[in-house]
């Protein structure tokens, strides 16, 4: 693939390893969990890690993308694959409107408001009726793929999951390697100067938003037919800080870093349940000890000392 | 060659630690219960590890090692998110080999659970949830539902207080679906009675803590009832505020749920007076007591509540069932377990003897109490005076109302 | 009695009242979020956990050790200000030197794992904390009945909050301070010692988070969960005034509280997200917020 280097080729062959061979080993939904949770991350680090914005408002993306597939496949009974793309449509089209507004503000401002646009969007999602309010959309029907294959059986939608999200996962790979992709770095290193070279910053900046929303309301609505359930819990404003924590941990600005992230917490998430508050209070030792210790994550930190781009 | 070899050991050094993790097959003579429940938010104190240690307080009483097969507990905490307790059912069902998942607090999440229950065919005991759609259009034939639900709260506490003279309410409601649930079908009952409702505030939950403005608000209607369709801290909040502002001088306050615990945080001095409907209290008779006693040497902090209680009389009941129909059937299928409970009666030493009707209601008596003042209150936990007692067939929605598929029209 | 948009006048009153006592938690929590941004650099998302605490010190100095409310007020700011040294010293005086980012997540772990760790140990039902007897009691005021010990809070938060302003503003210490924000290394050659000047406002900082905890710790119940139902809440509070503005803070602490107090009276379902509109609508005009300079 053209702009990898070989110890890329070589994770991604062992990624698509893994994602193939990990259904036998382990629980296969919690492995769908996982990727979900990986594309959606995958999606967020697009902005944090190459454009160098931290939106604080993604779970807005990821819930609009769940409600809007859950919905459409139960009351309108649609086929799993239109669900699932009207669910990134719809993300993309509110990340259309929020961006808009947003990237006239950086840093911290930034942040901020894509904050209170998603506390808007919570607000909505718990007022409007089609959202089920707090039951959420419950016993949605998974379907038959292209109306043909039925996904009841867990691994029959784990390929569908696994297929979604390699396509996720190689399309936004291939935007940070593309020449557009350059732009966007050279955006996050110096702003005014690639204004002065003639770049319009703002729309690629729009751009790249956009992508990046389409993306987590794709990862929302897969993981909203895998469970059959879509709730608050998607687009409640502590999914926006899960999301910051699994690309932080797994290391921000690297194209393996969200997958790793995602894959830890959800594991720790499953693993700590029995253990009640001790989840929150692990989780915040891990953000602590990623900021005071290896600030570019487990495989930024790996990527360093084997001297990788990964 | 060497650093590829590399990436994919840290890759695999990852994933080990997952795949190690213990793939529990449950043997033929292990049962294994499943306790999911809050055991970090506003409702741990509801239910949480106390609701455990009542679930191993029964394993205790029954001895199943006599009875030739031995019980397990796990316990996992759903934060009160739907998608996390029905992802963690899933679990247990696909890969531990839970049979049957008992407690599950919050509405919305004892909803999503008994689904995945009905789906695995699975034994499921609600306890926590409030919501009557558990045995209404929601029914399933796995489900049983133990210790009190929104239509008994609303008929006991809310029919109790129109009868001594309050007739014009004003509602304070959790804006989730306990609380409409609990506001409407309160709302029946005043109006039913020739009460009317004069307005209601419903504010956002979970994040509300001061109430003073709708409290406010309430008093400018003139009504003579508040009533507070919430439950566990925020009720425990809006009667503090409601005295600060000095409600309670023109107002009585329907604390529609309201469980043993939330008194104890309140304090009887604060508490005192208020009206509540609760199935069960340490207090009530001389077999209560005695498991209380045997339950709080578990939990020195707490004394059970109608949840808890629950916890441990369904378990028991559970296990009876099993016992009676064979561990290996009642593993192979969790409807059958469910219809042979339903066919025995229950006998424990927390509600007696009751009756599980064919929607899964289980008939257990309801209390109306008064909190004690802290003048009569002689003990540490002697905090209720019994009212009324309604019998559990009248304390119930009738069968005909709840629109069960499960019931023949 | 009249009516305004259909509500009675006095209910009005009696809500904008409410909104003030309110605006006065906002105003004392942002101010200290203000004073330690605008010295450190550091957006203390822990703030609200600093809160809690406060008035869970309160409620161990009461059951534990007897003190009343009175010596607790005193008491328990100095307490968390102790432990906020510590954690300036240990933890914060790291992050000096990175991205903004850093200090949000790092404190944003401290918070989830102080309100674990006390959640634990405390549970979620709340701890019962009796309003002191000199306080209790209420005065009507003819269009409602105010309860003495909310009016005392909203005195003691105007006191706090201009008292603090003045502190910065008009003395000796406080000008040290602005100067050592504006150019630290200046400050230094003057001979004073920043590095301590820096732990003594994150303390203070913390030390007023703690304050307003123990002025809460009767109204609302001593709860675990009680500071992250105000952190963002007060965030917003925050960039509307203009972050890092001592005089913006109070000013839209109290602003905020009115309007979320009229908020509840019209359409109460709203009210947690009405400040949130404001903010996008102040942020997309003022980019500094109302009282900040633009960067």
């Amino acid at each position: 693939m053209r702009g990898t280097n070989s110890s890329q080729a070589v994770a991604f062959a062992v990624l698509i390893a893994l994602v193939i061979v990990s259904p036998s080993v382990l629980y296969p939904v919690f492995v769908m969990k996982v990727l979900c949770f990986a594309l959606f991350a995958a999606a967020f680090n697009l902005l944090i890690g190459y454009v160098g914005l931290l939106s604080f408002g993604h779970a807005a993306f990821f819930g609009l993308g769940a409600y809007v597939t859950a919905w459409t496949a139960k009351t309108w009974g649609l086929t799993p694959e239109i669900a699932i793309l009207l669910g990134g449509i719809s993300g993309a089209a509110l990340g259309t409107v929020f961006g808009w507004l947003a990237i006239r503000r950086q840093g911290l401002y930034f942040a901020m408001i894509t904050l209170a646009l998603a506390q808007m969007v919570y607000f909505f999602c718990v007022e409007a009726p089609f959202t089920g309010g707090e039951d959420g959309i419950q016993q949605v029907p998974r379907g038959k793929l292209f109306g043909a294959l039925s996904l009841a059986n867990d691994m029959a939608i784990y390929w569908v999951v696994a297929v979604i999200f390699l396509i996720g996962f190689f399309l936004l790979n291939r935007t940070v390697h593309s020449p557009f992709g350059q732009v966007m770095k050279a955006i996050r290193e110096n702003e005014p100067r690639a204004t002065s070279l003639g770049y319009r910053t703002d729309s690629y900046k729009l751009i790249a938003f956009i992508l990046s929303t389409f993306i987590a309301g794709i990862a929302g609505g897969t993981k909203s037919l895998v469970f059959g359930i879509a709730t608050l819990t998607d687009v409640h404003w502590s999914m926006s800080g899960e999301v910051v924590l699994m690309t932080l941990l797994g290391g921000l600005g690297t194209i393996f870093g969200p997958v790793m992230g995602a894959l830890v917490v959800t594991a720790m998430e499953n693993y700590l349940a029995p253990f009640g508050a001790w989840v929150t209070v692990t989780q915040g030792l891990i953000f602590i000890a990623c900021v005071l210790a290896f600030r570019r994550g487990i495989v930024g930190e790996i990527a360093a000392r084997l001297k990788l781009a990964l | 060659m060497q650093i590829s070899r590399r990436t994919l050991l840290g890759a695999t050094a990852a994933i080990i630690p997952l795949a190690a993790a213990p793939r529990a097959r449950a043997t033929d003579s292990v049962i294994k219960i499943g306790v999911l429940n809050d055991q970090s938010g506003p409702y741990r104190d509801v239910s949480g590890l106390n609701s455990v240690a009542c679930v191993k307080q029964a394993i205790q009483d029954f001895g199943a090692s006599s009875k030739g097969f031995s019980v397990e507990v796990l316990s996992a905490d759903h934060q009160n998110k739907p998608d996390v307790g029905a992802g963690i059912a899933r679990q247990w069902f696909d890969r531990d080999g839970v049979d049957m998942i008992i407690d599950v607090p919050t509405s919305s999440v004892g909803l999503a659970v008994a689904s995945v229950c009905r789906e695995k065919n699975r034994a499921y005991i609600n306890v926590g949830a409030g919501t009557a759609e558990l045995t209404g259009k929601q029914c399933a034939p796995t489900t049983i539902h133990w210790a009190y639900d929104t239509w008994m709260l609303a008929h006991s506490t809310g029919g109790a207080t129109v009868k001594a003279g309050g007739d014009s309410w004003y509602f304070l409601t959790a804006d989730y679906v306990f609380g409409h649930d609990l506001e409407r079908q309160t709302s029946g009952f005043v109006t039913a009675a020739g009460g009317k409702v004069l307005g209601s505030s419903t504010y956002p939950f979970p994040s509300t803590t001061d109430f003073s403005s709708y409290l406010l608000q309430a008093q400018a209607t003139g009504a003579k009832v508040l009533g507070l369709a919430n439950a566990g801290a925020d009720t425990v909040n809006s009667i503090k505020q409601a005295h600060e502002f000095g409600l309670t001088s023109k107002m009585r306050i329907a604390a529609l749920l309201m469980f043993i615990t939330d008194v104890h945080a309140l304090g009887l001095e604060t508490g005192q007076g208020l009206v509540l409907t609760e199935s069960f209290y340490w207090n009530l008779n001389a077999k209560t007591r005695a498991l209380s006693m045997r339950i709080k040497e578990k939990t020195p902090n707490n004394m059970p509540n109608m949840v808890q209680a629950g916890c441990y009389a369904g378990s028991l009941h559970y296990m009876k069932a099993v016992a009676d129909m064979g561990v290996a059937a009642a593993k192979a299928s969790g409807a059958a377990t469910i219809a042979r409970m339903k066919a025995m009666p229950t006998e424990d030493d927390a509600f007696g003897t009751c009756h599980i009707r064919e929607d899964g209601r289980v008939l257990v008596p309801a209390y109306l109490f008064e909190v004690k003042t802290p003048a009569e209150s002689k003990e540490p936990w002697d905090y209720y005076k019994l009212l009324i007692t309604t019998p559990g067939d009248q304390a119930f929605r009738p069968l005909k109302d709840g629109n069960c598929p499960l019931i023949p029209a | 009695m009249f009516s305004i948009f259909g509500v009675p006048a006095p209910l009005l009153f009696g809500q904008l009242l409410l909104g003030l006592i309110n605006g006065g938690f906002y105003a004392m929590l942002s101010l200290g979020l203000a004073v330690i941004f605008g010295m450190l650099n550091i957006i203390n998302f822990a703030h609200g956990a600093m809160f809690m605490m406060g008035a869970f010190v309160a409620w161990m100095l009461l059951n534990y050790l007897g003190v009343n409310y009175w010596f607790a007020l005193i008491l328990t700011p100095l307490i968390v200000g102790l432990f906020g040294v510590v954690l300036e010293k240990t933890v914060i005086s790291r992050l000096y030197k990175l991205d903004h980012l850093y200090g949000l997540l790092l404190t944003f772990g401290l918070a989830l794992v102080i309100e674990g760790l006390f959640r634990n140990e405390y549970g979620s039902s709340g701890m019962p904390y009796q309003i002191p007897t000199l306080l209790s009691g209420a005065v009507n005021l003819g269009f409602m009945f105010l309860p003495v010990y909310r009016g005392w809070v909203i005195v003691a938060a105007l006191v706090v909050c201009l008292a603090t302003w003045g502190l910065i503003e008009k003395t000796k210490l406080g000008s040290l301070l602005r100067a050592a924000t504006e150019n630290p290394a200046l400050v230094q050659a003057f001979g004073v010692n920043v590095p301590r000047l820096v732990t003594l406002t994150f303390a203070g900082g913390v030390a007023l988070a703690a304050f307003a905890g123990v002025l809460a710790a009767p109204i609302y119940s001593v709860n675990p969960n009680m500071g992250s139902n105000f952190i963002n809440t007060v965030f917003a509070v925050v960039v509307i005034g203009g972050m890092g503005s001592i005089f913006g803070a109070i000013v839209s602490g109290f602003g905020l509280g009115v309007i979320e107090g009229l908020t509840k009276v019209f359409y109460p379902q709203a009210s947690d997200t009405v400040i949130f509109v404001v903010m996008v609508l102040v942020l997309l005009t003022r980019p500094a917020g109302l009282f900040g300079k633009a960067a």
